[in-house]
C-alpha cells in the first residue's frame, strides 16, 4: 500500500483518526432513523464532531507523511489491516441502547484519552486535543445521561441496556491494552500510557452506572486486535461501502 | 355605527392589511385547517426528504463531502422541528401529526419517493429540489400565520446555503472526468421534471390554491412560481454546460420567460396515489424509525416522571445526571 508507514508517531495519528472515522462513520448511519427527532439530531452532532476530528488527524498524518498524501487518501484508499481502530468503534449500531451504550465506553475514555494527549510531547496533537475535549465532555454527558434513563428508565430498557452493555465490555478492554502503535506513542513521549487510564474510566463508567440503578459489570475475557489491524469481519463491510465511491473514480476529485 | 361585521369579514380584512396571525387570535376552522394540513405536510417532506440524502452519508466520496452532506441532512430534521412546532400552535400534537403520516392520511412532498441512484443526485436534490423549495418558502416568510412565516425566515437561510452546496457539487461533476460529467448529466435528466412538478399542478388543477391565496397563506399561484423557478435554473444549467432534459424550453422574447414542454401530470398523480418508485420504502422507513424508538421514548418518559416525583418530594435538591 502506497501509504502504509513506519514512522511511529505518523502511525500512531492515523490510529486517532481511524477511531474517530469508523466510530462516526458508524453514527452517521443513525441520520434520518432516529427514535426521537431531537436525538436524531444530537446524534448526528457526535458523528460530525468525530469525522471532523478525523480530518484534523488525517490531515496532520497527510504533512507528516508528505509527497502529496491527504487526508482523502488516508481515509479512502487504506485498506483494512492498515486501519489501526478499536475493535469497539467498528461494531455494529444494534437498537439505540447497543449504541449509546458502545459511544458510553467510548467518549468515556476519549475523554480521559484527550485529557492525557494535553500533555503530549508533540505540539499539534496537543492543539487538536485542547480543541477536542470540550464537545468529548458533551458527547460523554450526552451517552452518561442516556445510560441513566435506559438504566432506570422502564423494565425493558433496563434489560436491553445492561444487555448491551454486557457486550460491548470485553471489547472496551482493549482501549487500556497497548499495543504497538500505542505503546511506541507512549515511549516517544506524544501518547499516553492507555493502561493508566484504566482505573480513572472504571471509576466514571462504575459511577454512572451507579446512577443508573445498573449492577456493576463482569467485564469478561478482552477482545482486541484493531489496533493491530486485525479487525472483526464488520470491518470490511465497513470500507467497502464508505470507500466504494471514492475507489470506483480514484482519478476524480469531488 | 351600527354596522355590524362577521368574525370572518373581520379576519379577512385583517389579513387583507397584511397582519400576522398569531396563535390565541380567532381565525375560520378552515384557515386552521389549511394550515395544519400544509404545515405538517411541510414537516413530513423535511423529516422523509432526509432519507434520500442519508442513502450517501456513508458513501459519501470525500471527508468533506461527507460533513457537508451529514450536516444538510441534520438541518432538514431541524427544519421539520420548527414546522411541527409551528403546527403544535394550531392544536394538534406532534404525535398526531406523525401517525398521519404513517396511516397514509398526511402526505409528503412526492420528490422523495424517486430514488437516489448516484452521488450526482445529491448534487441534483441540492440544486433543483431546494431551488424549488425555496422558491414556495421565500413566498412562505410573507405567509399571514406569524409561527409559519417565522420559521420560513429561518429555513430559508439554511436552504439556501443548501442550495449553493448543490449547485456546487454539480459544478464539480460537470467539470470533472468524463464519466463525472455523465453522471452529473444522467441526475439532471432524471431529476428535472419530478422537481418542477413540486410547485403542484396548474392553477386551474389545484384545489385549494384560490382560498389560500385570499386568506394570504399563499402569495403566489403555482404557476407563478414554477416559471420564476425555470427562468432562474436554466441559466444556471448553462453556464456549467449541463442540458436541461426539455427539447421545448426556449426563451421566449416577448414574455421574458422560458416556455416549457408539457408535464406528465399523470406520473405526478401516479405518485401521489402510492405509486412512485419508493413511496413504500420511505413509509416503511420511517415506520420502523418510529416502531424501534418506542421502547427509547417510553424508557426517557419513565425516567423523567421518576425525576419530577423525586424532585417534588426533595424540592431542595437537583440531580445532575
Amino acid at each position: 500500500m502506497k501509504w502504509d508507514t513506519c514512522d511511529p508517531k505518523t502511525a500512531y495519528v492515523l490510529h486517532l483518526a481511524d477511531d474517530a472515522l469508523i466510530l462516526g462513520q458508524r453514527l452517521s448511519a443513525w441520520c434520518g432513523h432516529g427514535p426521537i427527532l431531537e436525538q436524531d439530531i444530537a446524534l448526528t452532532n457526535v458523528a460530525l464532531d468525530l469525522i471532523g476530528l478525523a480530518r484534523q488527524y488525517y490531515g496532520y498524518a497527510a504533512e507528516l507523511i508528505g509527497d502529496g498524501c491527504t487526508e482523502n487518501d488516508l481515509a479512502f484508499f487504506r485498506d483494512s489491516r492498515a486501519f489501526t481502530n478499536h475493535l469497539l468503534c467498528e461494531q455494529p449500531n444494534g437498537h439505540w441502547g447497543d449504541t449509546l451504550a458502545r459511544q458510553f465506553f467510548f467518549d468515556t475514555f476519549h475523554f480521559f484519552q484527550l485529557e492525557a494527549l494535553q500533555q503530549s510531547s508533540d505540539e499539534r496533537l496537543r492543539h487538536i486535543a485542547a480543541k477536542a475535549i470540550k464537545e468529548t465532555s458533551y458527547h460523554a454527558q450526552f451517552s452518561a445521561e442516556w445510560i441513566i434513563r435506559m438504566g432506570d428508565g422502564t423494565e425493558e430498557s433496563r434489560s436491553k441496556i445492561t444487555q448491551s452493555l454486557r457486550h460491548f465490555a470485553p471489547f472496551a478492554l482493549e482501549l487500556f491494552i497497548p499495543a504497538q502503535v500505542d505503546a511506541a506513542a507512549h515511549d516517544l513521549g506524544f501518547g499516553p500510557d492507555v493502561s493508566v487510564l484504566e482505573s480513572d474510566w472504571k471509576e466514571k463508567i462504575q459511577s454512572i452506572l451507579t446512577i443508573a440503578t445498573l449492577s456493576p459489570l463482569e467485564w469478561g475475557f478482552p477482545k482486541k486486535g484493531g489496533k493491530s489491524g486485525v479487525h472483526s469481519e464488520h470491518h470490511g463491510y465497513i470500507l467497502a461501502e464508505m470507500q466504494s465511491l471514492a475507489r470506483a473514480y480514484p482519478d476524480a476529485t469531488w | 355605527m351600527g354596522e355590524t361585521h362577521s368574525l370572518e369579514d373581520r379576519f379577512q380584512a385583517f389579513v387583507e392589511a397584511e397582519n400576522k396571525v398569531e396563535p390565541k387570535h380567532w381565525m375560520p376552522d378552515g384557515y386552521r385547517k389549511t394550515l395544519v394540513r400544509q404545515i405538517s405536510q411541510h414537516a413530513h417532506s423535511e423529516i422523509v426528504g432526509m432519507l434520500p440524502e442519508a442513502n450517501w452519508i456513508t458513501r459519501a466520496p470525500s471527508l468533506r463531502a461527507k460533513l457537508i452532506l451529514l450536516a444538510k441532512v441534520q438541518d432538514e430534521a431541524g427544519h421539520g422541528l420548527y414546522l411541527y412546532s409551528a403546527a403544535e400552535t394550531l392544536g394538534t400534537s406532534r404525535d398526531q401529526m406523525i401517525d398521519d403520516l404513517h396511516s397514509g392520511k398526511a402526505k409528503y412532498s412526492s420528490i422523495f419517493n424517486y430514488p437516489t441512484l448516484t452521488w450526482a443526485d445529491m448534487g441534483a436534490i441540492g440544486w433543483l429540489v431546494d431551488g424549488a423549495a425555496i422558491a414556495n418558502q421565500v413566498m412562505l416568510c410573507r405567509t399571514s400565520y406569524g409561527p409559519y412565516s417565522r420559521a420560513m425566515v429561518r429555513i430559508c437561510k439554511e436552504e439556501s446555503f443548501h442550495q449553493r452546496q448543490g449547485f456546487e457539487i454539480m459544478m464539480h461533476l460537470a467539470k470533472g472526468t468524463p464519466e463525472q460529467k455523465a453522471m452529473a448529466q444522467d441526475a439532471l435528466n432524471r431529476w428535472w421534471w419530478p422537481s418542477i412538478m413540486m410547485f403542484g399542478p396548474s392553477d386551474d388543477q389545484s384545489p385549494n390554491s384560490a382560498q389560500s391565496m385570499k386568506w394570504r397563506i399563499k402569495r403566489k399561484s403555482n404557476d407563478e412560481l414554477r416559471q420564476e423557478f425555470i427562468d432562474k435554473t436554466v441559466p444556471q444549467a448553462e453556464f456549467i454546460g449541463l442540458t436541461i432534459p426539455d427539447p421545448d424550453l426556449r426563451w421566449n422574447e416577448e414574455t421574458g420567460h422560458y416556455d416549457f414542454g408539457t408535464i406528465n401530470w399523470t406520473e405526478f398523480f401516479d405518485v401521489i396515489a402510492g405509486n412512485g418508485p419508493c413511496n413504500a420504502e420511505r413509509l416503511a422507513a420511517r415506520q420502523k424509525a418510529h416502531d424501534e424508538g418506542a421502547w427509547v421514548r417510553e424508557a426517557a418518559a419513565a425516567y423523567a416522571a421518576k425525576q419530577a416525583s423525586r424532585s417534588a418530594r426533595r424540592p431542595a435538591q437537583t440531580h445532575a445526571a
